[in-house]
């Protein structure tokens, strides 16, 4: 399996995990083909995504993409964080191997949970 | 980091110097046919001849019982398949395990979609196949069985002396899948009395894409491949000369050498798993710690998964393997770990640890010092660990 590099560092260095006790809002999602689950904390702050931390159970991709959507959330309006894709996350880090793509998704979908769930308890 | 630490053992091995040395001649120099006519040929059958002996006396059989093909896989194909085609007059139902190589367990799903039958026996929780089992299973249909010596995952080794018997007491013909097994403990074909034997070249130190089906001298199975009349008509081709010496003069080392290897192996293999143990909570051993491949140690730690836990080790220079989904490609954990009941999950963080005759001490001591960091960074990221 060849991973690019970003993916690596990503995978190896990131410090985007752990968990946001006080969270405004929590993405809970698995992946159900292989059983990996990803958790997504946020704070938000004047309709910005202040902090946010992922919890992943999963493979090198799946950490990784769970760091890298981290990274492309954070300091965004709430409302374009929640229009991430797991192809721009992809991308980010130069690319996933294709048996690897749907690793992507779970990052995609925490996030979007994430925000829903702060919607649904700031409404 | 480069791969400086090999735990792959039971994937494969690098060939012995030993035997690259004495298959060098048959590229250049002697690359003459078998076959043919000339003195040139005739050492290159002799070659081929001499090769067959030692790779009989590996498992004391008679060296016209010898069949060489392309490896474990051909090998696993011909005996099922080639007994299936041979003997559907007769009957049309095979048993097998549920933790069988692929090479077996899509042999027999191929051969379920042509009219034949399959019976997958369950194996307990240290993944051993019930007697009894085989026993209540057989029909006056059956007419092979085919279970693996050792498990390539767990190491664990089945009763197949028992097996054999039962499957015999219906005059019914026993496969056995020894690829894990053969040149790392004695294979004696006489004594275990199966019909056919599978081994590969690459898991004993041997060349890759190379095999042995053993075939007891009654037995008659229908070829795979026709053509030139190859090994008595039942595997035609030219013969992989150099692969055949090379294999052969594998089997002669492993024959001399494989007891020294166990007395080496063995306690580093339990130094492993003691330490392991004793440094990481929260780990399962996978299979008999009794009845188990002296090199193998199989393992599940609990709440992270096998290819991240590879992938951190592929950077400090370990190679390992995993029977987790996400490691696998094909999305479901190994179908081993889930026979002997293991969860999804525990499958998902199981990592096998494979020795061979390249590794030292020090290489235990440095997975030893380094496994612990990888499992608690893995963990630390992990839903399961942290909300436990
Ligand atoms: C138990 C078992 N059977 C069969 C095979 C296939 O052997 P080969 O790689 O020589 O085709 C392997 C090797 O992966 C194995 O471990
Ligand atoms: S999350 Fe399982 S393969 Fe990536």
């Amino acid at each position: 399996m060849m991973y690019t590099k970003k993916v690596m560092e990503h995978f190896q260095n990131s410090q985007n995990y752990g968990k946001i006790e006080d969270a405004d809002g929590i993405g809970k999602v698995g992946n159900s083909r292989c059983g990996d689950v990803m958790w997504i904390y946020i704070k938000v702050k004047d309709g910005k995504i202040a902090d946010a931390k992922y919890e992943t159970f999963g493979c090198v991709a799946a950490i990784a993409t769970s760091s890298m959507a981290i990274d492309m959330i954070k300091g965004k309006p709430v409302d374009q964080a929640l229009s991430i894709t797991n192809k721009a996350v992809a991308e980010a880090l130069d690319g996933l191997p294709p048996e690897k793509m749907h690793c992507s998704v779970l990052a995609e979908e925490g996030i979007k949970s994430a925000i829903e769930d702060y919607q649904q308890k700031n409404k | 980091m480069e791969t400086k630490y090999y735990f792959d053992y039971n994937a494969t091995t690098p060939t012995d110097p030993r035997v690259v040395e004495e298959m060098n001649k048959f590229f250049i120099e002697n690359f003459h046919n078998p076959s043919s006519f000339y003195r040139k040929a005739g050492e290159a059958n002799f070659a081929v001849q001499k090769a067959r002996e030692r790779l009989a006396e590996l498992i004391n059989a008679g060296s016209s019982e010898i069949i060489f093909t392309s490896g474990g896989t051909e090998s696993d194909n011909l005996a099922v398949q080639g007994t299936a085609y041979k003997l559907k007059e007769k009957g049309n139902h095979i048993i097998t395990s549920r933790i069988e190589h692929p090479a077996v367990l899509k042999t027999c799903k191929h051969l379920e979609k042509n009219g034949f039958q399959v019976t997958y026996l369950p194996v307990d929780r240290y993944g051993f196949v019930d007697p009894e089992d085989l026993k209540k299973n057989i029909t006056d249909a059956t007419i092979l069985v085919s279970i693996m010596h050792a498990n390539n995952e767990t190491g664990t080794l089945q009763p197949i002396k028992e097996l054999v018997k039962i499957a015999h007491h219906k005059g019914i013909y026993f496969h056995t899948d020894a690829v894990q097994s053969t040149g790392k403990i004695p294979v004696d074909v006489r004594d275990l009395d199966v019909d056919l034997l599978s081994f590969s070249s690459h898991k004993i130190y041997g060349p890759k894409g190379m095999g042995v089906l053993y075939k007891k001298k009654t037995i008659k199975i229908t070829p795979l491949l026709f053509g030139g009349g190859h090994e008595k008509g039942l595997r035609a081709g030219t013969e992989n000369v150099h692969g055949i010496v090379g294999m052969g003069k594998a089997a002669e080392i492993a024959r001399l050498e494989m007891a020294e290897e166990k007395k080496k192996l063995r306690p580093l293999r339990d130094r492993l798993q003691k330490e392991i143990l004793e440094k990481i909570p929260e780990v399962i051993i996978n299979g008999d710690t009794g009845k188990r491949l002296f090199n193998t140690l199989n393992l599940s730690v609990k709440y992270i998964e096998g290819e991240a836990m590879l992938a951190m080790l592929d950077q400090q220079g370990f190679a390992l393997s995993s029977g987790s989904a996400c490691s696998s490609g094909s999305l479901d954990p190994s179908h081993v770990l889930l026979a002997i009941g293991l969860k999804h999950e525990e499958a998902h963080g199981s990592l096998r640890i494979s020795l061979g005759k390249y590794n030292s001490r020090e290489d235990v001591e440095k997975l030893i010092e380094v496994l612990p960091a990888v499992v608690e960074r893995l963990r630390n990221v992990s839903p399961f660990w942290q909300n436990k």
